[in-house]
């Protein structure tokens, strides 16, 4: 065995990836005990100067992030990779091995082995028994080697390396991860309804992020259960690039919208003390949508005036609202409308639909991650490796077929990396049926 | 019949399998055996039906969702996952002690949703951020790792128990612990179920991933509940790696499957209690 330096030693030792895991396991309890993200004077007031200052040290109030928490991240990676490096090429000698290459006499030694004679001749039962291993899914290979014939046949040689998947997979959801950190970003905005924005805000710095093309809120409402529970929250979202309308959806939580990359995801609201009034004439099918504060009147594009005069509230939400409508024709009229709901207004010759609600601001989650879908990968080659490397095993099989006077002899071994119990059982049900149809006194 | 009353019955059900099994154990009546077994299993279908009938009677309430949305539910899951995993591992290593140390995890459950005070056992409606089809891999997912590993802490318990008595000279084949499995058996079939359970356990972290990625943007945010999951994870890479690479057995790895566990309660109960974050909804 070839001397390796001190330093690789170091880095590929399994003790390092124990020590690391314990690490990470217990420093990880940290941030989860001490609120993270708040500001210095959050942690003044809640802790004290001193204790604050030390905080700030270590990294404590954004510690996931902290140099020496990635610094422990990125000591698993080499530790992964080195350890890799170091024992995959001895695997990978196992899996590709000349098996009919092995040495004869190792066979006869190993725990699991039956023998039986036949009066047949060699390259019958070899022929006979190959068949018979095939009808099982045994592909055989067989080599002459001196005066007796070896057969060969493995089952899931590749399933040795999965425990290399999982390492992998860990690595490549850690670029995917910094993948998104470099070349993606999560930012948020509250957004009024009716109005647009093409600059997010970046969570954290608050830096201005140019999106590209205008996002505008048409709509944001709240649907409640009887009891009060909130069932839906949805905005209704229209995209605009380069003045052309490009796509128009209606977001929940859950289901958010993506545009060029750039997904917009529904976290919260806020509602404001004005209101949202579309006013239809039903003849002519014209409409105004205006915004107005409480008890303001506010004249038309047709001088009709209207005006909100009351209004219900349950919490921060409004439930219905008291209109004042007037148009050039009889006396005003008030009416009650529901949020969110519609009526009509029947006027001296003429009819008018009226809707209203309270306006809202969506608050939208943005974010951009072009590593998600590495990350997703790495997901799936985990579960991949987990798989193989926990219930998947190595199975091999050799038959040695040797002429001695009258008498063939058949020598059947085979061992199995893992769940030894189990190869053993399939073995012994193997090997019986096989001596049974090939030795002597059945014909 | 309602889910409620098949619920309550699931209970008194576990109880009773519980007692079955320590009778056993106890009093080596290896007669009771079958007795145990299919009392349990007819105790695990009346939890099954309670579980489909609380599905069906929320879709006729008008906001059908799978029963796994909140405390109370998911208890009542942890506790039917548990029983399965248990069943299965009697049927597939031909042992009926385990029960001793596994069916009590089930009754606890129950026990905890059925009668404390802090519990809501109404079938509530599902708020937004619960509104995903991945609510229910993510759930199912997780809980299978959760019950194997409180089946692991078991045989750990029962390993640290029969190797103390051993130690002691005091287990002859006439004794209590000489109807336990033999110590290479226990140490066995604990690592197997850590190792389906970690699998799992992986699975459920994944899956909770890609649903809080679809639903704020971010797969990984540090939240508490995210990390206590992950520590958890850690707790039992470590065991494996342990055993693997470095030949840990016996009384070691049954002290970390027991240790696992704890981390385990912690991550699924603990965290929504002392700690706030995003998982806040699994607390009432």
């Amino acid at each position: 065995m070839k001397k390796k330096n001190p330093v690789f030693n170091f880095f590929s030792s399994v003790k390092l990836a124990l020590f690391t895991l314990c690490l990470l396991a217990f420093t990880s309890i940290i941030g989860t005990i001490i609120p993270q993200k708040e500001s210095i004077d959050w942690y003044i007031h809640n802790y004290s100067e001193i204790t604050a200052r030390i905080f700030q040290v270590l990294s404590i109030p954004d510690m996931y992030n902290s140099w020496w928490f990635l610094g422990l991240l990125t000591l698993l990676s080499i530790n992964l990779i080195v350890c890799s490096i170091d024992r995959f090429p001895g695997v990978w000698k196992q899996v590709k091995a000349d098996n009919l290459a092995t040495d004869l006499k190792r066979l006869s030694k190993m725990r699991l082995t039956s023998s039986w004679v036949s009066n047949k001749s060699e390259e019958e039962l070899a022929t006979d028994i190959s068949n018979r291993l095939a009808g099982k899914g045994w592909k055989t290979e067989q080599r002459r080697r001196d005066d007796s014939l070896l057969l060969f046949s493995q089952k899931g040689a590749i399933t040795r390396t999965g425990v290399y998947i999982v390492h992998a997979s860990i690595l490549v959801i850690f670029i995917g991860a910094i993948i998104g950190e470099l070349y993606g970003f999560k930012a948020s905005v509250m957004l009024p309804e009716t109005q647009a924005t093409s600059t997010a805000f970046e969570t954290g710095t608050g830096k201005s992020i140019d999106l590209g093309f205008t996002v505008r809120c048409d709509r944001f409402d709240i649907e409640f259960y009887d009891s009060g529970m909130p069932k839906a929250y949805r905005s209704k979202l229209t995209v605009t690039e380069n003045g052309k309308v490009t796509q128009v959806k209606n977001i929940v939580v859950n289901d958010p919208l993506t545009y060029n990359g750039i997904t917009f995801y529904q976290s919260s609201y806020q509602g404001y003390q004005d209101f949202l009034l579309t006013i239809t004439d039903q003849k002519t099918e014209k409409s105004q949508t205006i915004t107005l504060p409480f008890q303001q009147q506010q004249t038309l594009n047709d001088n009709s005036r209207i005006g909100v005069i009351n209004a219900e509230a349950m919490g921060q939400s409004i439930s219905r609202m008291k209109i004042w409508f007037k148009d050039d024709q009889g006396p005003a009229s008030t009416f009650w409308i529901n949020a969110g709901d519609q009526v009509t207004v029947e006027r001296p010759g003429k009819k008018y639909t009226i809707a209203g609600k309270q306006v809202y601001a969506t608050g939208l989650q943005i974010a951009r991650d072009p590593g998600v879908w590495v990350v997703y990968i790495g997901c799936g080659l985990m579960i991949l490796g987990l798989t193989v490397a926990f219930f998947m095993s190595h199975r091999r099989i050799w038959v040695l077929i040797a002429k001695e006077n009258n008498e063939t002899t058949v020598l059947i071994t085979g061992s199995a990396n893992k769940n030894k119990t189990g190869f053993e059982t399939s073995f012994d049900a193997l090997s019986k049926e096989l001596e049974a149809d090939t030795s002597n006194g059945k014909q | 019949m309602d889910s409620s009353q098949l619920l309550g019955i699931t209970t008194f059900t576990y109880m009773f399998s519980t007692f079955l099994y320590a009778t056993i154990f106890i009093f080596k009546a290896k007669k009771l055996g079958s007795a145990a077994t299919v009392f349990t299993v007819i105790a695990f279908l009346i939890q099954t039906s309670g579980i489909i009938f609380r599905w069906k009677e929320s879709y006729a309430l008008g906001y059908g969702h799978a029963p796994l949305t909140n405390m109370y539910e998911s208890v009542v899951f942890f506790a039917w996952t548990i029983i399965a995993m248990y069943l299965l591992i009697e049927w597939k290593f031909k042992t009926r002690v385990i029960g001793t140390f596994a069916v009590p995890f089930a009754f606890l459950a129950m026990a905890y949703g059925s009668f404390s005070t802090g519990i809501n056992k109404e079938i509530s409606p599902l708020i937004p951020a619960l509104q995903s089809n991945w609510l229910l891999a993510h759930v199912i997912t997780c809980f299978v790792g959760y019950a194997a590993f409180a089946v692991a802490a078991g045989l750990g318990a029962m390993y640290l128990i029969k190797n103390m008595s051993e130690s002691r000279k005091t287990t002859n084949e006439d004794s209590i612990l000489g109807t336990l499995p033999p110590l290479k058996v226990i140490d066995d079939i604990t690592h197997k179920t850590m190792v389906f359970g970690f699998l799992w356990l992986s699975v459920g972290i994944i899956t909770g991933a890609i649903w809080a990625n679809s639903a704020w943007g971010t797969y990984w945010s540090w939240d508490p509940k995210e990390t206590w999951s992950l520590i958890t994870w850690f707790i039992y890479a470590i065991t494996l790696h342990a055993r693997y690479t470095r030949g840990w057995g016996g009384t070691r790895i049954a002290w970390l499957a027991i240790f696992g566990f704890v981390s385990v309660v912690f991550t699924y109960y603990g965290v929504n209690f002392l700690l706030s974050g995003l998982h806040s909804y699994g607390s009432s």
